[in-house]
Parts: C-alpha cells; sequence; structure tokens
C-alpha cells in the first residue's frame, strides 16, 4: 500500500511539473515578450535616453527635440513660427530672424531636418531645416538648441528637396518642388513649359561658425525637385534628385504629371560646378533675399538683404549634370552608407529602383547617353540600374540605412516598413506602421556611419491610436528595435505638427556641449543691465527704454511712474541668474504681443503701449523661486499731458 | 637618525599642498540641485566647486537672511593662515634637516608635532566660531524664519565635519586634499619621532 501510495505520489508530482512548466512556459512566451519591449523602451525616472531625435514640425513650423527610446518630448524648438510660450519672434532681438523679401513672414512650413557631418559622419554641432513655403534654411546650434540662422533662398519656391549636407558640411543644398519663372515676371501660367527653371542651391557653411552664403544656384528645367541626398565616400562630390512632373505640366498635375513611364533623378557634379565658379564662372544675377543671423553673445539677431545670387546654366559646364530615368515619379533618393547605391523611391511604382554609382561614371565615360533634356544628357536606365526590389510594397517614399548591409523603405499606401538586403534585393522582413508612413529614420541613416539599432517611422494618418482628441489630432510616431534579423515594434508616440524627416544621433555625441546659461560677463546686448543698481529709465520722445533686471525673486525696478498714455515702452529686460534653469519670465498686462521667457544672463526687450490711464502691474511668468508669486511690480500711467517726472524704485 | 631627518623634512613639506589644495570642502545637495553647490575653503579663501557656486549659495541664504560668504580681505584667518603654514612647514623642514645632521634630537620633532596640533585645533575653533555666526547671525528682516520646536530661531550653522539635513539641504562638511595631506604629513612627523627614537635607543642600549 505504502508503495502504491508513493508512486502514485510520485506521478502526480511528475504531472504537476509536466503542467507547471507547461503553463509558465506559455505565459511567459507572450507576458516576457511585451514586458521584454517594454523594457527596451522604458527610460527609469532621472536617466536619460540613449539618443536624441530631432523631428522636424511641419505645418508648426517649427523642430521638436525627443529621446529614443523613450518617445518622450523634450524640447519644441522654435524656427520658423513665431513662439509666445518664450516671445520668439515677439521680442525684439528675434524679429529680425522673419525678415524675408517678402517682408515679415512668422510662419512656415518646415520639413527635413539634416545634422552637420564631418568626413561623413554626423559631427553633431547643428541642424539644419528648410522652410518649404517662403523658402528659407534655417540653422540651429546644438550648444544652445536654439536657431542661429535663417537664410532664405531666391528663385526657388516650395523648397522641398533640402536641406542636406554635404560629407563635410561644404554645403547645405536646397532644391525647388516648384519651379517658377526666372527671373519673375508677368507672363501666362500656361506658357510654362520650356519658360520655368528649377533652381537648386548649394549654400556653403562655414566651417567655424556655421553662417551661410549661397555658393550658387543651379538653373535646372523646369521639373519638380522632389527629395535630393548627397554623394558620400565613393560618389562625394555629388548630389542626386529626384524629379516628378518631367511632362512639365502646369495644371492638374495628378494626372498631366503622371503620364511619363520614368521621370529622372538628377545627378549633379557639383564639385565641378564648384570650380567652374571658383574660376569665376556663371553669372551673377540681381535678386532680393534676407539672410539673418541671431549672436548668442549681443542675444540679438540682424537682418540684412542681399542683392545677388549667382546662377549657372547646366550647359556652361558641361559633363556636370546628368538625368537618370527612374520609373514613376520618384519621391526619396536615397544614397546608402556606401555612396554606391542611389535609391529611386518610385511612389507610383511596383519596384523598387536602385542605380549604381559606378554603373553612372561607367555610362558617363562611355557616353551611352538615350537623349537629352535642354541639353542635359539622359543615361540608359538599363546601363545604371543595379537592380529593383520586385514587387515589395505599394507606394514607396523613402529608405534608410542601418550600416549592416540592409535598407528599409516605407510604404504609404501599403503602410508598412520592408527591410530588404542591398546587393541581393531580397525582402527579408515586413512590419504594418499605423497608418500611411512618410518618412523613417535611423540614427545617423543619412551619413556612411548609421547607428542601426533603433529605427522610427512618421506616420501621416493617426485615426485610433490614442485617446480621441476630437477632429483634429496629432501624427504619430513607431519606434522598431532593428538589431535583428526582424523588425520589432517596441512604442507609439505622438509628434507636433506633422513630422517630415527626423535626424537621430547618439546622445553623447550632443549632450555634453549642451549650454546651462549664458554668462553675464559675455553678454554685449546692447541694453543690457549688469546689476539691480544699474537699473535706469530714459525717456527719448515718445520712446521710454526701461532697463531692468530679474533675480530671485524680484524686478529691479519694481515700481515705475512717469510713463504717460501714447508712450512706446521699452522694457530691456536682463536676467542676472547664472544658475541652471532659473529663467524668468516677463508678462505685461495688455501687451499687444507675448512674454519673454529670459533664460540666465540673456536679455530681451518687449514692446508696450499704454492705451489707458491707471496703474498696470507686470509680472514673473517662470515660477522661479518659493517668492515666485512675489515677483511682480507696478507702471503708473499718467494722461498725455500730465508732468509727472519718470521716476522709478525698488524696495523704497 | 638620517631616515627620521628625512621622513620629518617630507612631512613638514606636505603642508605646502594646502597653498595649492583646499583644506576643506561642504558640499549643499537638495532635490532641486542634483549636481550640489559646494565651496572649497583654501587657507587663502573660500572658493566655488563650480564656477558660479558662491553666487547661488548666496542667492538660496538671502531667503533666510544669513550673511554673505565672506570675501578673503574680509576675514584676517587669510592673511594668517598661509603666514602660519609656510613658517611651520619651514621650522619643519630645519627641524628636519637639523635632525639628519644630528644637530638635534628626534624631542624637537614632537615638539614641532605638538605646536602644529595645538595651532591646528585653534585653527578648527576659530573655523567652528566662524561656522556658529554665519549659521546663526541672521538678518532680523529674513524672509523665511524658521524656528526649532522651542521656538529658538534655528541656526544654518553646517556641520565642523560630517553630515548634516539643513532644511531640504543634505549638507557635508570633510577634509579635502589640502587638508588630508597635512594629517598625512602631520602623521609623518609623528613617525619621525619614533623612528628617531628608536634609533637613538638602539644605539644608547648598544
Amino acid at each position: 500500500m505504502k508503495k502504491i501510495l508513493k508512486s502514485t505520489l510520485a506521478i502526480v508530482a511528475i504531472f504537476a511539473a509536466f503542467t507547471s512548466c507547461n503553463n509558465s512556459s506559455k505565459s511567459s512566451n507572450s507576458g516576457a515578450l511585451s514586458s521584454n519591449n517594454a523594457e527596451k523602451v522604458y527610460v527609469a525616472p532621472g536617466e536619460h535616453d540613449s539618443h536624441y531625435a530631432f523631428i522636424s514640425g511641419g505645418y508648426s513650423g517649427n523642430l521638436t527635440v525627443y529621446g529614443l527610446p523613450s518617445g518622450r518630448l523634450f524640447k519644441e524648438i522654435p524656427v520658423f513660427s513665431q513662439f509666445p510660450t518664450n516671445g520668439y519672434g515677439y521680442s525684439e532681438e528675434t524679429k529680425p530672424m522673419f525678415e524675408t523679401s517678402y517682408g515679415f513672414v512668422p510662419w512656415d512650413d518646415s520639413h527635413h531636418p539634416d545634422i552637420s557631418q564631418t568626413n561623413g559622419k554626423l559631427d553633431g554641432r547643428w541642424v539644419f531645416i528648410n522652410g518649404n513655403n517662403t523658402p528659407r534654411i534655417a540653422r540651429i546650434s546644438l550648444t544652445t538648441f536654439e536657431t542661429e540662422e535663417i537664410i532664405e533662398v531666391p528663385n526657388s519656391a516650395g523648397n522641398h528637396s533640402s536641406s542636406f549636407v554635404t560629407e563635410n558640411t561644404e554645403y547645405v543644398v536646397a532644391g525647388t518642388r516648384f519651379s517658377v519663372p526666372v527671373p519673375q515676371k508677368d507672363i501666362p501660367i500656361n506658357e510654362y513649359k520650356g519658360n520655368f527653371k528649377g533652381a537648386l542651391s548649394f549654400i556653403s557653411v562655414d566651417p567655424e561658425l556655421g553662417h551661410m552664403d549661397i555658393k550658387f544656384q543651379v538653373l535646372m528645367p523646369g521639373f519638380n525637385y522632389d527629395i535630393s541626398h548627397p554623394g558620400r565616400g565613393k560618389s562625394h562630390g555629388w548630389f542626386f534628385f529626384t524629379t516628378y512632373n518631367t511632362e512639365e505640366a502646369n495644371t492638374l498635375l495628378e494626372v498631366n504629371a503622371s503620364q511619363n513611364d520614368k521621370d529622372f533623378i538628377a545627378a549633379i557634379n557639383w564639385k565641378k560646378i564648384e570650380a567652374y565658379v571658383n574660376n569665376g564662372g556663371g553669372t551673377m544675377m540681381p535678386a532680393n533675399y534676407a539672410h539673418n543671423v541671431y549672436d548668442e553673445h549681443t542675444h540679438t539677431a540682424t537682418s540684412t538683404m542681399k542683392k545677388e545670387v549667382r546662377v549657372v546654366n547646366p550647359s556652361e559646364v558641361p559633363g556636370a549634370v546628368y538625368l537618370i530615368p527612374t520609373p514613376k515619379s520618384p519621391h526619396g533618393c536615397d544614397v546608402d552608407p556606401s555612396g554606391e547605391y542611389i535609391v529611386g523611391n518610385g511612389k507610383l511604382s511596383a519596384n523598387l529602383t536602385v542605380h549604381s554609382f559606378t554603373k553612372m561614371l561607367d555610362a558617363i565615360e562611355n557616353e551611352k547617353f538615350e537623349g537629352d533634356a535642354y541639353g542635359i544628357p539622359i543615361l540608359n536606365f538599363e546601363d545604371v540600374l543595379a537592380g529593383s526590389v520586385e514587387q515589395p510594397g505599394l507606394g514607396p517614399l523613402h529608405t534608410e540605412f542601418d550600416g549592416k548591409g540592409n535598407a528599409y523603405t516605407t510604404f504609404f499606401i501599403s503602410s508598412e516598413v520592408v527591410k530588404w538586403k542591398l546587393g541581393t534585393w531580397e525582402v527579408i522582413d515586413r512590419k504594418p506602421t499605423y497608418y500611411s508612413v512618410g518618412h523613417l529614420t535611423i540614427p545617423g541613416g543619412n551619413s556612411s556611419e548609421p547607428f542601426g539599432k533603433y529605427m522610427f517611422a512618421m506616420n501621416k494618418i493617426t485615426k485610433d491610436r490614442y485617446l480621441p482628441t476630437g477632429p483634429e489630432m496629432e501624427h504619430s510616431a513607431q519606434l522598431y528595435d532593428i538589431s535583428g534579423e526582424k523588425m520589432e515594434l517596441l512604442l507609439d508616440f505622438p509628434t507636433h505638427g506633422e513630422p517630415h524627416y527626423a535626424a537621430a544621433i547618439p546622445a553623447e555625441i550632443v549632450k555634453n556641449n549642451s549650454k546651462k546659461i549664458y554668462r553675464l560677463d559675455e553678454n554685449q546686448h546692447e541694453k543690457k543691465t549688469l546689476s539691480g543698481a544699474d537699473a535706469k529709465i530714459v525717456r527719448d520722445g515718445k520712446n521710454v527704454h526701461i532697463y531692468m533686471t530679474m533675480i530671485r525673486s524680484h524686478f529691479a525696478p519694481d515700481n515705475i511712474e512717469g510713463i504717460k498714455v501714447g508712450d512706446k515702452v521699452f522694457f530691456h529686460i536682463t536676467n542676472l541668474e547664472q544658475d541652471f534653469d532659473v529663467p524668468h519670465g516677463f508678462a505685461m498686462i495688455g501687451a499687444n504681443n507675448a512674454e519673454l521667457l529670459i533664460a540666465p544672463g540673456q536679455t530681451r526687450t518687449l514692446t508696450w503701449e499704454p492705451k489707458q490711464v491707471g496703474v498696470w502691474p507686470f509680472y514673473c511668468t517662470d515660477f522661479c523661486s518659493a517668492l515666485h508669486q512675489e515677483m511682480q511690480g507696478y507702471i503708473r500711467v499718467s494722461p498725455e499731458d500730465s508732468d509727472i517726472e519718470l521716476s522709478w524704485s525698488l524696495g523704497e | 637618525m638620517k631616515k627620521a631627518g628625512i621622513i620629518m623634512i617630507i612631512g613638514a613639506l606636505l603642508l605646502l599642498g594646502l597653498f595649492k589644495f583646499p583644506l576643506w570642502n561642504i558640499m549643499l545637495g537638495a532635490p532641486q540641485y542634483p549636481e550640489p553647490l559646494g565651496m572649497n575653503i583654501y587657507i587663502q579663501g573660500i572658493e566655488g566647486v563650480e564656477e558660479f557656486d558662491l553666487q547661488n549659495i548666496d542667492g538660496l541664504n538671502h531667503y533666510i537672511g544669513m550673511q554673505t560668504i565672506p570675501k578673503a580681505e574680509d576675514m584676517w584667518e587669510f592673511t594668517v593662515f598661509p603666514i602660519v603654514i609656510l613658517t611651520m612647514a619651514i621650522l619643519g623642514v630645519i627641524i628636519g634637516l637639523l635632525g639628519y645632521l644630528e644637530k638635534v634630537s628626534y624631542n624637537y620633532f614632537l615638539a614641532w608635532f605638538i605646536l602644529m596640533s595645538v595651532l591646528g585645533i585653534l585653527g578648527m575653533y576659530d573655523f567652528n566660531n566662524w561656522l556658529i555666526d554665519y549659521g546663526s547671525n541672521l538678518d532680523p528682516n529674513a524672509i523665511i524664519k524658521v524656528t526649532n520646536p522651542d521656538g529658538t530661531p534655528m541656526s544654518y550653522k553646517p556641520p565642523l565635519i560630517g553630515y548634516q539635513k539643513l532644511l531640504n539641504f543634505d549638507v557635508d562638511s570633510w577634509p579635502h586634499i589640502g587638508g588630508y595631506l597635512m594629517f598625512l604629513g602631520m602623521a609623518l612627523t609623528l613617525v619621525a619621532f619614533w623612528i628617531g627614537r628608536k634609533t637613538s635607543l638602539k644605539s644608547t642600549t648598544q
């Protein structure tokens, strides 16, 4: 009996072991996988993300800074749009950033951020981004994370095939999406064909300060130049632009610009044109465009109107420009890390076309042309073709690379990302995106050295991915782990405005350069005030200049009398703090502009035109200390004919 | 006695580290200051650990009515301390040299050590007095007044040595490199005394 009992017990024990083993392995399968993904994006409180992502704000006109893998938003950097949050574009110091040949333009549609490079690798000094609507290129410093410079691009319209940098940031390149008459003139629209031109601008970048200057513009035929990318490595010195509407239609483009079986990728040998220009080639053409530069030490932007630009016709420089037939209105134009492969993402094509740089050079050398367009040689499609990825999906838009021989292409219509192999052109993996993906980004994906751990897709349609917020909502990005053979979706996160492209970079290249304060002893603002004792008010006719300071937790002065209705008051305010993350804000009741948010050591100016007699308060808007609520003051406004003298005080 | 003399000289010379490195360090950390503010106390004056630390400590302290951190010219100590340290270092070297040449006995080493210890204790006493004044001689119009449970005004005196919680701040007060070099140097002079004594006892017993 004992024996039987023993063996039964043993059997039960074995069963239990089996079942429990089964159970645990089942539950741990699904559970472990998802918790594993959660761990992959979890950045514990107080810990830092491993990558920065600079995501374009699209129609917000700005640039947002995110962390990867957490998808947390760190900052919105105002670029092409006024930003009442900190007074950018409202303060006297920053208003010049919006000057253009059209006057003050306080908004744009920002598209393609690109990080500066040295020897083909991300150096993390600056981010460039294009304003699409009123053609402009901006440069953002990655020490202050502020916009430092904006240059307008003349002869351009729909500045879309921009703002990509060459291997050593020799140039940031801006191409026009819409061709226009160059110079502009009053002609019938239907005389488009043959009369309109597409300007591709090569903007040189000063290696020390980053200052931009249009070196030359190539005046191309009147196609639409959609996206561009630089050659690198062996193809350094060349730049590639996709085109559509090679039909040169001027109406109902969705039909009329989709007729040709193949459009072109324009290959530009910029080194050749640069040499031509350095020898005095090209023509200085009258123009009118703004160059706006913000100085970190004067804390002030200045705007200069430039009056001429150098233009070059492709026919002037034989051998500098070629056209590569590429199927079906290609959108993205992406160059692999080695510089050999140029991917033309034919957005209406069933296949993905990849051109070979080596084959292109060979065809050029052997003059194997199938014809020309306005004198520009057209190469044979087959001569240049490296291969094509067959039937990978519907509506290819953009391709990035992981540096391990793989490419990742977004498909808008079939709403997916497809991983394929360079050279064999075989599809390795495909994963859906939610929904209708546009661009995608791999950190360093547009360089010779990508960091192929993460990829994120930026989707054009959000629908039900988050809690509903009415008809209008943010767009959505999706983060994938691409370290393995198969991609794995890790995270959804909302993005601000419309994310077109994004540029991402390992945090350690950037984070230690980030400034904490502006030094007061380096403040060269004309109207700075370096101590509360130096605060003063100066009347100059109807203009009254108030030189004010702010420090925890008071303004100096905080009682002001002698201001009159009809005056124009300039508050020149200096934040005297030299401590990290102690900005002060300034808001004046009834001011017709915005607040000021003033960083430690910085000086900012807000204007105010008092319209009513009375005593009016101002206060600090940024909760700066335990006595923040006490950080306030009053201005007495007297009638226009009053003879009350100007006076000011603090603590009397 | 030669060996003892050399150790005595080295010990005395280590005091000179105080001219280059801080004697003492006080760090103030708080939730809002993940990178703590700090002051390095040199024999010639007080400096911030980071460039703007003193300014920011003063900025915070004005809420509770503390005086600003003294400049070198505001305290006689910062003139006298360097003279005392330099004098003691020179004296120590001379004694060590004479010991090496067997002109003076090892007892002089001990005498130097005792003198230095007395001066050090006086210095600490003076430093502590300053800390008491700094932490409790508060502006009667201070914005924030905190009292102890018994109703007396709270003192913000940082600890002379060790850790203390002061309101939201964690305060750490410890010797710094210059201080440790000085302690090491003093210990060496004591070692010199023992070695000198041992060798001379050996020679007398032989």
